[in-house]
């Protein structure tokens, strides 16, 4: 019997948890009903405030439609967001990524195609759209939101007190770093423990040596190879590059390099367009210009590789599309992108958005005259292996010294050509 | 009578259904997806037709996976050989002399334990930072003017798997220590005074007495160490990344798996299918070594 109150009892509290539950999540639903809730996730969490300011600024101008952020690690972000929306959930609104990150999401049929909602898309520039659209069925999925650029970093004030000037050739650039190394300072900060650090490598020192936007249109065409005489040189010099590096390069994280510009201990850093406000937030005393890595001689051009970085997409199964558009269009109009210039000293890719207020910006675009396509993400990163992570590990093989150009520029030719049609003639 | 087995059946049923709902859930169900997953093509996020074996052959033998899971292998075997080697006979060693109660065998007992208790993601954060090349690891070393030796610890494709080894084993090492303890412990005293009543010395002992009397533990920590090594991936992730840097060599099956099957910014779109038939053969190999080495030690096993 008193088994039997027991078991009872047990029963009792399970079905009563489970009505105060289910009585929990209706007061939820209610309360949605009064206001739409809209979920926005980004990659980004060192932008949570500016997000914020604008969210802000957003449900003042639509006081019907709340807008809830999200950010999560960049590294993990894409499997979160992939498990979220095959399990029928997920944000409405999100960073979406370029290239072939966004068409793995597109090919899925979890992104809504834009044209119909958003028909000022068309203005965008061709560079821009390529980076939202699937090669598949030739959709726009995502609203162009910044493109990237690679160059060099330098420290303005170690330039001042050395008298030092911005190189017109290798050569020149060589023997700045060679003055700065008898300055005592570590000439050149970056490093090479995160593969993906020597893709950005490549993209500021590489254009100039194996041709820059000539040599891309041949590899994609598959008239030259990554075997090409000028692309293993281009490989030699960045190994050559090795003696101006911090000692121990070969352990030199990500944010081993980013800190050697903060702190000034090295006044020269090969990095990406986005790393501008995190230097002026990390050390509002830096003194820092940019340059495009010359060439090796004054009268070549002096390249620059550009990517289109992020899109803002909508989810294709959203119920609240009509909010999320109204949010989407936000997130690309005039307004916003201005803000991404002045606060986040970022490339807008909205077309009209004047970038002269902001004089880093408008540096970028000035170099952006030599502009060349990101090699690996903006041609050879849609199927597997990837350009990308074949360079990468070639890259540190070679840096480490236990690869030899020719032999990474092989490794990489023949991982592309495993699947790349263009190569198979 | 049939009343009290039929409610005594119901009590059992009661205490195992919960337990075994969540193992079908989480364990059971998802084994049975990746084989179902295993056996079809894929096209990005979305399963499209059957197509039989198809994966696993070229996961197996075309390239790029067949190079990959080889080398991925070929790291998680290193693994296991030198946590045999190194961890488990370090093991045996702190639980013996933990055991012959010198002085300050309880202090140590606590202290080889305490690793264990930590995370693994926090310990493979902090030996990152540590083995830096301006990190604690090379400082120490300078300050004992052994400045020659320091390196890029994670960096170096011939020392980062080592490094990571080394500190797994530092975590970890407690474990087999206590659980040899123990054993050694329970080993009947009047066995271990007779032995020595004959004059036996203390190596002959170890290895005539206690050990054939440990066999137990040994199966156990071999099991474990099996799938241990076999599950690598959480000290990668955290010291070295998702990609296996520098150039594959810290690689194992574990973070190739997760590489293919969830895809990785720079290693490209997810390959379901082939992700799932990797996780089918780290589970087949699992399960199979796991056996033979149970298989194994069974027959050493001495009874008393």
């Amino acid at each position: 019997m008193k088994k039997h109150m027991l078991l009872i009892l047990l029963v009792a509290l399970f079905t009563a948890s489970m009505l105060f539950a289910a009585g929990a999540q209706e007061a939820q639903t209610t309360q949605a009903k009064a206001k739409t809730t809209l979920e926005f996730w980004t990659w980004r969490p060192e932008d949570i405030d500016f997000y914020a300011k604008q969210i802000a600024l957003f449900e003042a101008a639509n006081p019907d439609i709340k807008v809830v952020q999200t950010a999560l690690k960049n590294t993990e972000y894409n499997t979160i967001l992939a498990s979220s929306l095959s399990g029928g959930a997920g944000p409405d609104v999100f960073q979406g990524r370029a290239y072939g990150g966004l068409v793995t999401f597109a090919d899925s049929g979890f992104l809504e195609p834009l044209e119909g909602w958003m028909p000022e898309l068309k203005n965008y520039s061709a560079n821009a759209l390529l980076g939202a659209t699937s090669p598949t069925d030739g959709k726009i999925y995502g609203s162009p939101a910044v493109s990237q650029t690679v160059f060099m970093y330098y420290n303005m004030d170690v330039y001042k007190k050395l008298g030092l000037s911005i190189p017109k050739t290798w050569n020149e650039m060589i023997s700045n770093f060679e003055a700065v190394k008898k300055a005592g300072y570590i000439p050149l900060g970056n490093g090479a423990k995160d593969g993906w650090c020597l893709e950005t490598l490549l993209g500021g020192m590489g254009a100039g040596f194996y041709g820059g936007s000539d040599f891309y249109n041949a590899v994609v065409a598959g008239t030259k190879t990554f075997e090409d005489p000028a692309f293993i040189r281009m490989i030699e010099q960045m190994k050559s590059l090795t003696k101006y590096m911090p000692d121990m390069f070969m352990g030199i994280s990500y944010e081993d390099m980013r800190a050697n510009f903060i702190n000034e201990m090295s006044p020269h850093l090969i990095a990406g367009s986005y790393e501008a406000a995190f230097f002026k937030s990390q050390n509002p005393k830096l003194n820092f210009g940019i340059f495009a890595v010359p060439s090796e001689k004054a009268t070549d051009p002096a390249y620059v590789s550009v990517y289109a970085d992020m899109n803002f997409a909508m989810n294709a199964h959203s119920a609240k599309k009509d909010a999320a558009i109204k949010f989407l269009k936000f997130l690309s109009s005039k307004d916003f992108g201005k803000s991404m210039v002045t606060e986040m000293q970022m490339v807008s890719a909205v077309p009209g958005v004047d970038a002269s207020a902001d004089p880093f910006i408008s540096r970028v675009l000035e170099l952006q005259k030599n502009a060349t396509p990101y090699l690996f993400l903006v041609g050879f990163r849609y199927e597997q292996p990837t350009g990308s992570s074949l360079w990468q590990a070639a890259a540190q093989g070679v840096m480490a010294g236990t690869l030899t150009a020719k032999q990474a520029a092989k490794q990489v030719q023949d991982g592309i050509a495993s699947y790349y049609k263009p190569f198979k003639k | 009578m049939h009343r009290i087995q039929r409610s005594k059946a119901r009590w059992i049923a009661f205490f195992i259904t919960p337990g075994l709902l969540v193992v079908g859930l989480f364990i059971l169900l998802p084994l049975f997806m990746s084989l179902y997953n295993s056996l079809f093509s894929w096209r990005q996020l979305i399963r499209l037709h059957f197509v039989g074996l198809d994966n696993f052959k070229r996961l197996l033998f075309t390239f790029p996976y067949q190079q990959r899971f080889f080398n991925a292998m070929k790291n998680n075997l290193y693994w296991f050989l030198s946590t045999t080697l190194i961890q488990n006979s370090l093991g045996l060693l702190f639980g013996y002399l933990l055991s012959r109660n010198l002085p300050g065998a309880q202090f140590f007992k606590r202290v080889f334990f305490i690793p264990v208790l930590f995370s693994i993601v926090a310990v493979g954060f902090l030996w990152g930072m540590y083995l830096k090349p301006s990190g604690l690891v090379n400082s120490f070393l300078k300050l004992v003017g052994l400045a020659s030796l320091q390196r890029p610890w994670l960096g170096l494709e011939h020392l980062a798997t080592p490094s990571i080894i080394l500190v797994n084993i530092w975590r970890w090492v407690g474990f087999p220590s206590l659980v040899f303890l123990a054993a050694i412990d329970s080993v009947p005293q009047e066995c271990l005074e007779a032995a020595y009543l004959e004059g036996v010395g203390e190596w002959k002992l170890f290895w005539k007495i206690i050990f054939p009397l440990i066999i137990p533990s040994i199966t156990i920590i071999m099991v474990l160490t099996i799938i241990g090594s076999l599950n690598v991936f959480e000290q990668i992730y955290t010291m070295t990344g998702l990609d296996g840097a520098p150039n594959y060599s810290t690689d194992t099956i574990g973070t190739l798996f997760y590489r293919t099957a969830f895809g990785s910014i720079d290693a490209g779109s997810p390959e379901i299918g082939i992700g799932s038939a990797i996780g089918l053969v780290i589970y087949l190999l699992t399960f199979a070594t796991s056996l033979l080495s149970v298989f194994v030690t069974k027959r050493k096993e001495v009874q008393l």
